[in-house]
């Protein structure tokens, strides 16, 4: 990757809001030249989406997260794809993986409260056939997200002159 | 009834002529107010990188508490070597060749200790870092200072550097990426010094403490130079790449024999640099790169930002290549760079130091640090561009 299409991801990745004026001052790129570089990472399919990351704790709604992981069976012919498909067509499913090791997929869920979220297990997940068994974690809080630290301490201050 | 003491009586001559540091009126006066904005701080605004935090805890934790050799842990200096080599492809031997300081501000004062004789002249580069001189003279030498120009982006020619040697010249002090200027200074520029260098038999004390904040071009190190292995004392340290200030750690690499010296200062002085540090510093050299790829991306923006803003404000800044400061030129307003500075800090609460404080061909410009987050460097330019208005 060249110089100029990192700067632009990492100054992005930081922060979806900022505008082609700014990475301009940020690179010493031309406007034209960042707008650009963004049309063709957007249509590269580079940059998948402009997201931001909310505190809805802070915002007092309180959603519920869980991360469930699954034992599946496969079917012939039908690989992980296939439950993968199934799973990931639920707007419940936040995110969908799949792992190695005991458990075979992992997904997040989020949902108004617990019992609704052991309920959407319980029922739309625990029986779909390829599914041999589910373990559910509620997430009790959430200390850093995407590479976000959510509740960092506040930083040690420097002096105001120093040599 | 025995007679009253007056302390002043007792401190040394050397003391004496020592001027008070010029960047402590704007500590004094920015330390009072509130939201100030601070353009005024040498050193980076990142917590050092965790992995060396949590080495060094690890460390303690291990109950790593003793002193250790006096040229400080032998894995310490051979990673400094390996890095040298790999970096500079020059190679100093980690037994006898390099010498692990309490910053570089040690590293300094003992190089200048360890060559100078009373009456000996020391060149130092201007603008520079406030501590050349004053450790000159504590050395009992005679700070000989010569101005590098703007018009020439402040790098300082061989020209200059022959037309200050005397009989009495022992070293010259050079800096760069530069300290309060940000300029850096190219190979050829580089070669031509170490000419005069060796005709006129004297040493090059390098301070290259900036070396990895190089944005544009390479750095080139002086004592890879030809011939200019065993004429150089090659300072650099932790401080500023690896945003340790808080750690003291860095080291000075020169020919055994200077090396020796220095340590015999070092071992009845210092003793040693503090273990938990040089264990943060084996990390930092050892799994540290990304981190410093990191932050050297950022200040490089920083960079663009902060000179685009000076420039569109009229307040003409040259291109600094290499550590984080700018040096804008304030000669268009008028005024000189003590009165812009205080005025600033008075009437919008951001702190800048004015240039002639780190030597005269300073004048008349700025030192603006911008290792300071964007918002607050977008803040500062703000206020400056209302200062600049109302004049
Ligand atoms: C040019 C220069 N040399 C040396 C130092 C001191 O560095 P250290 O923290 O390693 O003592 C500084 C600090 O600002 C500096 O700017």
């Amino acid at each position: 990757m060249d110089e100029q299409t990192r700067n632009i991801l990492e100054i992005l990745e930081e922060d979806a809001r900022i505008v082609p004026e700014e990475i301009a001052a940020l690179t010493g790129m031309t406007v034209e030249e960042v707008e650009q570089k963004i049309e063709y990472l957007e249509k590269a399919k580079i940059i998948r989406q402009y997201k931001t990351i909310i505190d809805w704790e802070l915002a007092g709604e309180n959603y519920v997260y869980a991360i469930i992981e699954l034992k599946v069976q496969l079917e012939r012919k039908l690989g992980y794809q296939a439950i993968a498909e199934r799973l990931y067509k639920f707007p419940e499913v936040r995110s969908v993986r799949l792992l190695s090791g005991e458990h075979d997929i992992s997904i997040t869920v989020r949902g108004n409260s617990m019992k609704q979220v052991a309920f959407f297990v319980a029922e739309k997940i625990a029986t779909l056939d390829q599914v041999q068994s589910t373990a559910t974690h509620f997430v009790l809080k959430t200390y850093k997200e995407n590479g976000l630290i959510l509740d960092e301490p506040d930083q040690v201050k420097r002096l105001a002159v120093s040599p | 009834m025995r007679t009253q003491c007056n302390p002043s009586r007792f401190i040394s001559n050397s003391m004496q002529k020592v001027p008070p540091s010029g960047i402590r009126k704007f500590f004094d006066m920015a330390s009072g107010s509130e939201d100030v904005i601070s353009l005024g701080v040498g050193e980076p605004d990142y917590v050092t990188p965790w992995h060396i935090r949590e080495a060094c805890i690890h460390s303690i934790e291990h109950g790593e508490t003793s002193y250790t050799s006096n040229y400080g842990l032998i894995e310490l200096r051979e990673e400094i070597s390996r890095s040298y080599v790999k970096r500079h492809g020059v190679y100093y031997n980690p037994e006898e060749e390099i010498l692990v300081t309490t910053g570089v501000s040690e590293a300094l004062d003992l190089a200048i200790r360890a060559i100078t004789n009373p009456g000996d002249e020391i060149i130092v580069v201007q603008p520079s870092y406030v501590a050349y001189v004053p450790s000159v003279i504590f050395a009992g030498g005679v700070p000989v200072t010569i101005g590098a120009r703007g018009e020439n982006d402040f790098k300082i020619t061989a020209a200059e550097i022959e037309a200050a040697i005397t009989d009495k010249t022992k070293a010259v002090i050079i800096n760069y990426p530069n300290n309060p200027t940000g300029a850096t200074i190219g190979k050829d520029e580089l070669e031509a010094i170490a000419d005069v260098i060796v005709e006129h038999d004297i040493m090059m004390i390098s301070d290259d403490v900036y070396e990895r904040l190089t944005y544009e071009g390479t750095h080139t190190c002086f004592s890879a130079l030809e011939g200019m292995r065993d004429r150089t004392i090659m300072l650099n340290g932790f401080s500023k790449a690896y945003s340790m200030t808080g750690f003291r750690m860095a080291y000075a690499m020169a020919a055994p024999e200077i090396i020796n010296s220095m340590m015999l200062i070092h071992q009845y002085s210092m003793l040693c640099a503090p273990i938990t540090a040089q264990v943060g510093a084996i990390e930092a050299l050892r799994n540290g790169e990304e981190e410093v790829g990191k932050m050297v991306r950022e200040y490089d923006r920083r960079r663009k930002l902060i000179v685009g803003g000076l420039n569109d404000l009229g307040l003409d800044c040259f291109n600094p290549r290499g550590a984080f400061y700018a040096f804008p030129s304030i000669k268009s307003t008028g005024l000189t760079a003590d009165e812009f500075a205080e005025r600033l800090l008075h009437e919008q609460n951001v702190v800048t130091i004015p240039g002639d404080i780190f030597g005269d061909t300073g004048a008349g410009h700025l030192r603006c640090a911008y290792a300071a987050s964007r918002e607050d460097i977008k803040e500062a330019l703000d206020r400056i561009s209302t200062f600049v208005d109302g004049l």
